[in-house]
């Protein structure tokens, strides 16, 4: 099996270095037919790389321990689905992930357009440069089908991998941070091209949406994942990975909003090939971040040589990105001008800036320990406060951006309209700061703001659509003739309850620990908690214990079972217990460990965190506004059908 | 090991034949030259480009000042430019398109 592995990955270098090498010889010099048999390699690189994930899948799933990747990652012991999930556990699988996931996309999207030759001509050899790096790594440097003898047991899985929503979590991110390149290999390849005018967006604009939907999904799976599992009472700690996949979910925010300026004004060419570019070379940086070991976090689970390589190509890619971009810049200016400071175009200028500037002090925090390291030999980490103060001082302003937009109109809006939309915005935000500063809720200003700036986003949302309905003559009709406004504005509701969310549970958390003997007693924010005593637990590949909680507060009486699990193989892992309160959408949340060896005596940490539900509701709401902005629309299709027709080609998409 | 060696080698000679597949099914084309936007077509695609933003922005316009978000005095002091300029691009595309026409059958005529 490893051989034939072997050989349908060298397969799959060799078809993507001929779609780089011939796919660029065509395209300088003209040549259909080779353009066309570059772009026919592309496609038949996602089959070959297909042959070898499954014979990766089949050895994990039969645990073949001749396999090194497959001893490294499993053991006998492990349930099916983990043992399979192993594919993106280790460093040689999440590479071959990111080489399926990339061909196949690649082979998608090419195919889609493949009536506008000229653009397609030079976009096959940028996929083609990102798919030879990926399949060269994985035939030369970090192969996943070396073997040795068969050895009786493998080294398992980390216990915290072990967890239902490490299936969705790793892939979820693949697919986004993946997706990010078609967007790039278009945009380039409209550089390379000459090709400067809108194709290029057209094409992207859905893979685009679908690649941030699927990192903005994957983050909060992660999230959540970290909250029921990680055990430390939270969701998001700055952690360099986390942070990884944030940074280029900002970039391809800013560019969703920016490149709507250059379509509905022709305006930020250079800034929207900017952003693109930002975005996909983060979202290398990220897989090199979780893949190189170049950092202590949970996510480096693989310690490796492939840093060096990584390194090269993020440099080559950024050099690429900076020298095309400077090389077209005369055909990317354009005439058109801002109106005025006060117009929904200015508004999406000051929320790119925002988003920037977030990305990048992001980026400054996760550089800087590395840079400390390499330069002066000394660690240094950027901590929680830092973080905290930027998503304050950018985050905040961004919040209220997103209420203030949607209400101001295109090109320039006078105070006398202005004076009218934001009156109902304003009123809800004033009553509900008020009301919430009289209840105490002024003990976090961040937290205060926050809520205050929500309900202003939240009734501005409300009355764009109780607007738009009375102007268009029905609720689904409105949506249904402008899916991305109206879908960007249910987005745009998910992020209104993602923030109140993160507000209740972090600035308004209650935290208590202490050690109990059984019968004693802890409080937290209304609620009792009494340590009952502990019982034992065993499962298909660990032993462990539990400690009996009693829990009464607030009119509910409930138990919890907070614990730890003793993995055979991988060692200990704690096991937190959460009481999700239907009427507050908040949690309890357990975590105990016995305070010593042979004592029933347990340290006990009890969080109550109002509202960190909204969180997990948040995503729901975000997929389908996601969705809605996605749906294609018909008349529109025909629109740009039309006018590539006219131009030269047909839409494609 | 050597069933391994068969599947790779039927493989790699599926994918050569896919790859090889254009130049197998058109092996002496009229035409080897791969499509290039001429200049004229390319001045065409950006006035469809300006001639959708200008109806696009008519569209929005209109909208937004039936939802109240454009007042009176805004949506008439707006409305003349974006018209103007909407029918300009228009204009321009459709002299293009004549020009095109003309040419075409000028061309025509000469051919004997």
């Amino acid at each position: 099996m490893a051989p034939l592995g072997r050989a349908a990955l060298l397969l799959a270098f060799g078809l993507v270095l001929y779609a780089l090498v011939a796919g660029s010889y065509a395209a300088w010099k003209r040549r259909r037919r080779l353009a066309v048999s570059a772009q026919n390699a592309l496609l038949a690189a996602f089959p070959a790389t297909l042959i070898a994930a499954i014979i990766l899948l089949v050895a994990l799933g039969r645990r073949d321990m001749t396999f090194v990747y497959v001893w490294q990652h499993t053991s006998h012991k492990l349930p099916l689905g983990y043992a399979l999930s192993a594919f993106w556990g280790g460093q040689e699988g999440s590479l071959m992930l990111w080489l399926l996931v990339l061909t196949g996309y690649a082979g998608l999207a090419v195919w889609l357009n493949r009536r506008s030759r000229e653009l397609v001509a030079w976009t096959v050899p940028v996929f083609g440069l990102v798919a030879v790096f990926f399949a060269f790594m994985l035939c030369f440097v970090s192969s996943p089908f070396n073997v040795q003898p068969g050895r009786p047991d493998g080294n398992g899985m980390d216990p915290s991998l072990q967890n239902p929503y490490m299936l969705a979590h790793p892939p979820m991110l693949y697919l986004g941070y993946v997706g990010l390149t078609v967007p790039f290999a278009f945009a380039m390849g409209a550089l390379l091209s000459g090709r400067t005018d809108e194709r290029w967006i057209v094409a992207t604009r859905r893979w685009t949406l679908a690649a941030w939907t699927f990192l903005g999904v994957g983050q909060l799976i992660g999230a959540h994942w970290a909250y029921v599992e990680i055990g430390w009472g939270g969701y998001y700690a700055w952690d360099p990975v986390e942070n990884a996949a944030l940074m280029p979910w900002l970039a391809a925010t800013a560019f969703l909003h920016s490149v709507m300026i250059q379509e509905k004004r022709g305006m930020l060419k250079v800034w929207n090939m900017i952003l693109v570019a930002l975005a996909f070379n983060l979202s290398l940086f990220g897989t090199f971040l979780t893949r190189s070991g170049v950092l202590n976090s949970i996510h480096s689970f693989a310690k490796s040589s492939i840093g060096g390589w990584f390194l090269a190509f993020l440099a080559l890619m950024i050099t690429l990105s900076i020298v095309l971009i400077r090389w077209r810049l005369p055909s990317l200016r354009t005439k058109t001008k801002l109106e005025s400071l006060v117009s929904r175009e200015a508004t999406f200028l000051y929320n790119n800036l925002l988003l920037v500037a977030l990305c990048l002090t992001i980026l400054w925090g996760v550089l800087y320990p590395i840079l400390s390291q390499a330069l002066r030999g000394n660690e240094r980490s950027v901590s929680g406060p830092y973080y905290d103060f930027f998503l304050h001082s950018f985050g905040l302003p961004l919040l209220l951006l997103m209420g203030l937009g949607p209400l101001v109109a295109w090109r320039r809006a006078s105070l006398r309209s202005l004076g009218k939309t934001f009156a109902i915005p304003f009123t809800v935000a004033v009553v509900t700061g008020v009301v919430l500063l009289g209840l105490g809720f002024g003990s976090s200003w961040p937290g205060l703001l926050t809520y205050t700036f929500s309900a202003f986003v939240a009734a501005s949302i409300v009355l764009e659509f109780v607007r738009g309905r009375a102007a268009a003559g029905g609720i689904f009709r409105l949506i249904a003739r402008n899916r991305r406004r109206y879908g960007g504005y249910i987005v745009h509701a998910a992020v209104v309850l993602l923030a109140i969310g993160v507000a209740g549970s972090s600035a308004y958390q209650t935290q208590r620990e202490q050690v109990l003997r059984p019968g004693q007693s802890i409080e937290a924010a209304g609620y009792r908690v009494t340590y009952t005593g502990l019982t034992g637990v065993k499962g298909p590949d660990y032993d462990g214990y539990r400690a009996l909680l009693a829990v009464s507060g607030h009119g509910e009486r409930f138990n919890l079972n907070p614990g730890v699990n003793n993995y055979f193989i991988e060692g200990p892992a704690n096991e937190a217990s959460i009481y999700h309160d239907p009427r507050s959408l908040g949690d309890v949340f357990t975590k105990a460990a016995l305070a010593g060896k042979h004592t029933t005596k347990i340290d006990l940490e009890v969080f109550v965190k109002p509202l960190v539900n909204l969180i997990w509701v948040a995503g729901f709401v975000f997929v389908a506004g996601a969705l809605i902005a996605m749906w294609p629309d018909a008349v529109e299709q025909r629109r740009l059908a039309a006018r590539y027709a006219a131009g030269a080609a047909p839409a494609g998409i | 090991m050597g069933w391994a060696l068969g599947v790779a080698a039927v493989l790699a000679v599926a994918a050569v034949v896919f790859v090889a597949r254009p130049f197998l099914r058109d092996p002496a084309p009229a035409s080897d030259r791969l499509d290039e936007l001429a200049p004229e077509a390319r001045q065409r695609l950006a006035l469809a480009e300006e001639r959708d933003r200008a109806l696009a922005a008519l569209k929005e316009l209109e909208f937004d000042h039936r939802t109240g978000k454009v007042s009176d005095e805004d949506y008439r002091a707006q409305v003349g430019p974006l018209r103007r300029r909407a029918a300009e691009v228009l204009r321009a595309l459709e002299g293009g398109e004549q020009a095109r026409h003309e040419r075409v059958a000028d061309q025509e005529q000469r051919v004997p």
